[in-house]
């Protein structure tokens, strides 16, 4: 019997893999009665892949049979695979246990689509209700919500999980047309809009009633995949803030393509993963909302690209050189935020201390700063400084050497510079 | 050695307590309240390197004073930053009290905001030593793992580089609500105990037991294999091979905590 549960367990866990979300924060949900869990920190990754990736959740699929053909994906219809189906008790007890021994930070379900949408949605959220219902089970919960699923279940969905997603998989609309026909754009943004309108009405009915029940308290995600349909950054970025604008997403994953096929619309197998893209991306991602950058001014229809050589803020800073140099003993922070090689931390540290003593190089060393990059595009106290009127081709250059050893390492594989 | 209120205020003084949390707090009050020119901190009975100009004085633990410290501190700066000079205590690093003492001494110079003052070396050598330990206690929340023994004890061994232990209680108590469970510090020989109730400090006996060959199939429960299975064979199927980054695998999980990691046995 556990043999067969063992492999039930590699062929579904390895079919959920190239979802890259595995978040497990932003909820609220307290161990309110002595059971078993909680999901109220900030999550924690309690291991990591061979691949670097965080393990925060039991990430499955209830089962890989699919009604689908979606020339990207694994287990669409026609790839001759083995196929299989865990119960819902199987994946209650494997939850359940992975938990207690402090493996996991919960259950991250997803399935691929059998009969019909509804029947599929139907288990996984009788997954989630066992869980809460009859092992008070209290940690995070993350359901993937199955295009053209009825309202009614949506909603059931939404009382008993932490999070819900919908993957867009493809950025534009026509790549979706092209390698995904089973599926189509509105069925993915109607389920999104009806979360977003519940998600809303029942924060306001919590702020009037305490005792009001949770809804998703973790929000919504999706996912896109990168690097299949041709698409460019821009064409991404402005998609995901379409998305983050528009429905109140918590996270917009990128997800750089796996080849799994040598399907003529696709890249074949073989190709490099594009990692480094999917990095600039979600560097990209994170100055739009942590860093008070406009999506167009990352990328435009002028720069509809990200630099591979460089992020993105470095790569925005070099197009704006009349904003700098910033004083960091006297600007304000949101114009300390656009300078290449200060975070957010650093960026509070240093309105923070500012005020006790003028702050010199040697004070923002030790804050932790990226010198050698910010050091182009700052003052401070000190008469010596870097900027000596370089153009921002020689500053780009002065960076690069410094870090070129890296860029070899890590990026040599996908991008030749000397090509 | 003895408790000496008549130093002069400019000779150097080693301060010697308990080691305690508690104890160091005093020390602080009495240092501070008399205005000690101190030049180190010492722990009775462990060996330290010996300052042959240093005057040595022994300070006895008073909670009184050690709270009038904590309640003091919480006035001057957010609780965070109290936390943050306990955490500085915990790491247990080589003259780690004496930056805490001048830290504190900051604090109470009368500065709006002190804990802000990034660009004083002691306030900015707390926070850093702080987030240390703080990482280490967040690995720890990440990495302990928990093997159900056949009386139905959920057991853990760790061996943080930072004495973390009293920094887990709460957040195991929480989650762990319906399961008793242990957690012990192999090196430090003192573990947490939770019997659904209420958490206590233990320190266990291994000489009877780890003597009698009693085999794992007694000591475990009947699962207990299965579910070490299942995590291993889980934890290698979500692995993307084509994505394979060894370095940032062991930068996220260091190879000292892999004893205790069922899926890197």
């Amino acid at each position: 019997m556990s043999e067969r549960l063992h492999e039930k367990l590699e062929i579904l866990a390895d079919a959920a893999k190239y979802d890259v979300s595995c978040s497990s924060s932003g909820s609220k949900r307290k161990n309110h009665n002595k059971g078993l869990g909680e999901a109220t920190g900030s999550g924690i990754c309690h291991t990591y892949t061979e691949d670097g990736r965080c393990v925060s959740l039991l990430k499955i699929l209830l089962t890989n049979h699919c009604i689908f053909d979606c020339a990207y994906c694994v287990t669409r219809k026609s790839n001759d695979i083995k196929r299989a189906a865990f119960t819902v008790q199987e994946v209650v007890d494997l939850t359940m246990n992975f938990y207690r021994r402090n493996y996991i930070e919960g259950l991250f379900l997803s399935s691929g689509i059998f009969k019909n949408a509804n029947y599929t949605m139907e288990r996984l959220v009788s997954v989630a209700k066992k869980l809460r219902t009859e092992n008070k089970f209290n940690g995070y919960i993350h359901l993937k919500t199955i295009p053209g699923a009825s309202d009614e279940l949506m909603h059931e969905a939404g009382l008993w999980a932490d999070r819900l997603s919908v993957n867009i998989e493809i950025p534009t609309e026509s790549g979706l047309k092209l390698l995904a026909p089973d599926k189509n754009i509105k069925d993915m943004i109607e389920p999104m809009t009806y979360l977003k309108k519940e998600i809303i009405r029942t924060k306001e009915e919590s702020k009037i009633f305490k005792s009001a029940p949770l809804f998703a308290p973790a929000g919504q995600s999706t996912q896109m995949i990168i690097g299949a349909s041709g698409e460019s950054d821009k064409d991404i970025m402005h998609t995901a803030n379409k998305f983050y604008k528009g429905f109140n997403l918590k996270r917009v994953y990128y997800s750089g393509y796996v080849p799994i096929s040598n399907d003529n619309r696709l890249p074949g197998l073989g190709s490099a993963v594009p990692v480094l893209r999917e990095n600039r991306l979600y560097q990209t991602d994170w100055l739009m909302r942590f860093y008070g950058f406009h999506v167009q001014e990352l990328l435009n229809d002028q720069f509809p690209n990200l630099d591979p050589e460089i992020d993105p803020k470095l790569s925005w800073a070099l197009r704006n050189m009349a904003f700098f140099p910033v004083d960091v003993n006297t600007a304000d922070l949101q114009l300390i935020l656009r300078v290449p090689g200060i975070g957010v931390q650093s960026a509070q540290k240093i309105v923070g201390a500012r005020r006790f003593n003028k702050l010199g190089w040697d004070h923002l060393k030790k804050i932790g700063i990226a010198l050698n990059r910010a050091k182009y595009f700052i003052t401070c106290n000190s008469p010596i400084t870097d900027r000596k009127d370089y153009t921002e081709a020689k500053i780009r250059q002065f960076i690069l050497n410094e870090s070129r050893s890296k860029f070899l390492t890590n990026g040599g594989q996908q991008y030749n510079l000397f090509g | 050695m003895e408790v000496s209120n008549t130093i002069f205020s400019d000779k150097p003084v080693i301060v010697s307590y308990d080691g305690t949390w508690y104890g160091l707090l005093t020390a602080v009050f009495d240092a501070y309240s008399k205005k000690w020119n101190v030049s180190g901190f010492s722990v009775i009975d462990r060996e330290s390197q010996s300052d042959f100009f240093a005057e040595k004085v022994v300070v006895v633990t008073d909670e009184a004073k050690a709270q009038r410290v904590w309640l003091g501190l919480k006035k001057k700066v957010p609780k965070e930053n109290c936390i943050q000079l306990y955490r500085c205590y915990l790491s247990e690093i080589a003259g780690i009290e004496l930056t805490i003492f001048s830290c504190i001494k900051f604090y109470f110079s009368g500065f709006d905001s002190p804990h802000l003052a990034y660009g004083n070396p002691d306030v900015l050598k707390v926070n850093q030593t702080s987030k240390m330990v703080y990482r280490e206690k967040h690995r720890m929340e990440a990495f302990v793992r928990f093997q159900r023994t056949a009386d139905d004890l959920y057991y853990a061994g760790i061996e943080p580089d930072f004495n973390v232990i009293p920094l887990l209680n709460e957040h195991f108590a929480e989650r762990y609500a319906d399961q008793n469970w242990l957690i012990y510090d192999i090196k430090r020989k003192y573990g947490i105990y939770y019997d659904q109730n209420k958490v206590e400090e233990i320190t266990l006996d291994f000489s009877n037991d780890a003597g009698a060959k009693t085999s794992v199939k007694d000591v475990f429960h009947d699962s207990e294999t299965l579910y070490q299975e299942l995590w291993q064979n889980y934890f290698k199927n979500v692995n993307i091979p084509s994505r394979r980054n060894i370095k940032l695998h062991v930068q996220h999980v260091p190879k000292r905590y892999w004893k205790h990691l069922i899926e890197k046995k």
